[in-house]
């Protein structure tokens, strides 16, 4: 039996004003009539904008507006793969900085995110995957990143758990191996950011929504939310699925279609996946998270939705082929299942940098694969912001490279292993 | 399963057709520059609302228009794509089209 004086001891510890609630970031507070930046969405993105803002250029008069609660869109449905083993060399270079920043993440936000280095492994079922994946590691090696095709006997050996039988529909052939290949918490990386940089001054308002953009002679002078206007001397915006809603806000339009991406995870399981598994002929994805769950997904959905519902067309089509890999998964339940809302580009690229309307910036275009980039993100934003020209990273990136036809075709590299 | 109503062949499920996108009036190519050609292919108005679209019965290679609302999911209305276009697009070079 407890002791009777235990619950009552707790309730008093709990009651006591000398131990006051603690909170990341402070609570809510008025708007200011003006701020240097405003950025608008709450996403790990924006976050991490704000951050570098603060920490490398020293501009801490920043606000940055959620209309929903912190994080909590695509930076908290995403299932976390961190990598760099991309086709082109301006990906490859701009997401291996990005890998570079994570490494040192929990030391530089002094937050514990959970970084963990697993194995990354595209597994190839077909002669044109193996192409892909060959050209991929010469490209990858080349620019310094880690990254090989192996074969089936190495495979077997790295991924014990892997069904490597020939008598299935679409036998494995070789991978991809990229051994930085890591996952993260997603939550943690949006917080710490978050927690930094309001300690440095920025702030951060949630369930503030945009509404409307103040633009005059072509310049962005402030923004309309649902708490009143704002004047503003730069504005930036990283609203994932939103995107064209509020560029049509700034009078553009984009290469983006907003695409629901689903997931879910396992009931928790005992360690033994330790390695992240993609298959793009199945369209399938896999890894198992701190907790023991393991977290699944695929490709985008088959056509756009501006909503985040859950199909089970999305579970039926992906648990068929997962047993195909890990068919002793077959008893195993599903524990959740959710979705989010993706911004494609047709190339598999971002949208980012400067926009047509002046002191007014993008961060868009992340669709399936915009986690692994959050850090890289945050620091050329906050610079192309700082000095109002794009930094020298994301230049391939821009807006224009549609329509002077200079794409950056990621597909290869991004469809389905995000 | 949802299930969309095919002009050519009744309600099928939404897994046998695929998305092609908004309906857009093709721009006459001979009097744009190239620039405004990309703006006329990759641009999307990728509006949150009710839109005009492409669809394809895959099974008899059927395209179709339909009306959709992309925030509540829900299909408006289907109809046959000669209700939009009530004349012929000619893709062929000029030089080599058919003289009307
Ligand atoms: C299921 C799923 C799996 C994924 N898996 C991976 C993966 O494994 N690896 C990877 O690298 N990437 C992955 N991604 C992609 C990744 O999640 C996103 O690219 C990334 O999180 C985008 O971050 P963000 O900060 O730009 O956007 P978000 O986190 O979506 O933040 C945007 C915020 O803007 C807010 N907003 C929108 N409109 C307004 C407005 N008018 N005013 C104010 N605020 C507004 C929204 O409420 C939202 O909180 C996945 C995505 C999904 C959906």
């Amino acid at each position: 039996m407890l002791p009777a004086f235990l619950p009552t001891g707790l309730l008093k510890y709990g009651l006591r004003k000398k131990y006051p609630a603690f909170r990341y970031i402070p609570g809510p507070s008025e708007l200011k009539s003006h701020y240097d930046v405003v950025i608008i969405g709450g996403g790990g993105h924006a976050l991490a904008c704000a951050y570098y803002l603060a920490r490398n250029h020293g501009i801490t008069n920043v606000c940055v507006l959620e209309r929903g609660y912190l994080a909590g869109g695509n930076t908290a449905r995403n299932t976390a793969i961190i990598r760099s083993n991309y086709l082109t060399p301006e990906g490859v270079k701009f997401y291996e900085e990005s890998l570079r920043l994570y490494r040192d993440l929990s030391q530089d936000l002094d937050f514990n995110i959970l970084y963990s280095e697993r194995g990354h492994f595209t597994l190839a079922h077909t002669d044109a995957a193996m192409r892909t994946s060959r050209w991929r590691a010469e490209v990858n090696k080349h620019l310094g990143v880690d990254s090989e095709l192996i074969y089936p006997d190495d495979i077997a050996k790295l991924c014990p758990s892997l069904n490597m039988s020939e008598d299935v529909r679409y036998p494995i052939l070789g991978a991809l191996y990229h051994p930085p290949g890591s996952i993260a918490r997603h939550d943690a990386v949006a917080w710490g950011y978050a927690a930094r940089a309001s300690q440095m001054g920025v702030e951060i308002h949630q369930q503030t929504g945009v509404t409307g953009l103040v633009i005059e002679g072509g310049k962005v002078k402030g923004v309309e939310t649902t708490r009143g206007r704002i004047g503003a001397g730069q504005v930036m915006q990283a609203v994932a699925g939103m995107t064209s809603v509020v560029a049509d806000m700034a009078g553009f339009k984009l290469p983006i279609r907003t695409i629901p991406l689903q997931a879910c995870v396992s009931v928790p399981l005992k360690p033994f996946l330790d390695q992240i598994i993609v298959s793009g002929s199945l369209h399938v994805y896999v890894s198992q998270s701190s907790r023991g769950e393991l977290v699944m997904g695929g490709s985008t959905d088959p056509y756009g939705l501006y909503s985040t519902r859950s199909t089970l067309d999305f579970k039926e089509g992906l648990l068929g082929h997962m047993l195909e890999l890990l068919p002793m998964l077959g008893e195993v339940k599903i524990l959740r299942q959710w979705a989010g809302m993706a911004d494609m580009t047709p190339d598999f690229s971002p949208v980012m940098g400067l926009t047509p309307v002046e002191n007014y910036y993008i961060d868009s275009g992340w669709g399936t694969w915009g986690f692994k980039a959050t850090p890289v993100c945050g620091k050329t934003m906050a610079y192309t912001i700082a000095n109002n020209k794009p930094h020298a990273l994301i230049k391939p990136f821009s807006y224009e490279r549609f329509l002077t036809y200079s794409q950056v075709g990621e597909k290869g590299a991004a469809s389905v292993g995000h | 399963m949802k299930v969309m109503n095919c002009p050519l062949n009744g309600p099928r499920n939404i897994s046998e057709f695929v998305w092609g996108g908004e309906v857009k009036p093709m721009p006459d190519e001979t009097k744009l520059s190239d620039r405004e050609w990309a703006e006329y292919v990759f641009l999307e108005n990728n509006t949150a609302g009710v839109v005009r679209e492409w669809w394809c019965h895959v099974p008899t290679s059927f395209w179709f228009i339909a009306e959709r609302n992309t925030v509540t999911d829900e299909i408006v209305k289907t109809y046959p794509a000669s209700e939009v276009f009530k004349a012929r697009v000619d893709f062929a070079p000029k030089s080599e089209r058919a003289k009307p």
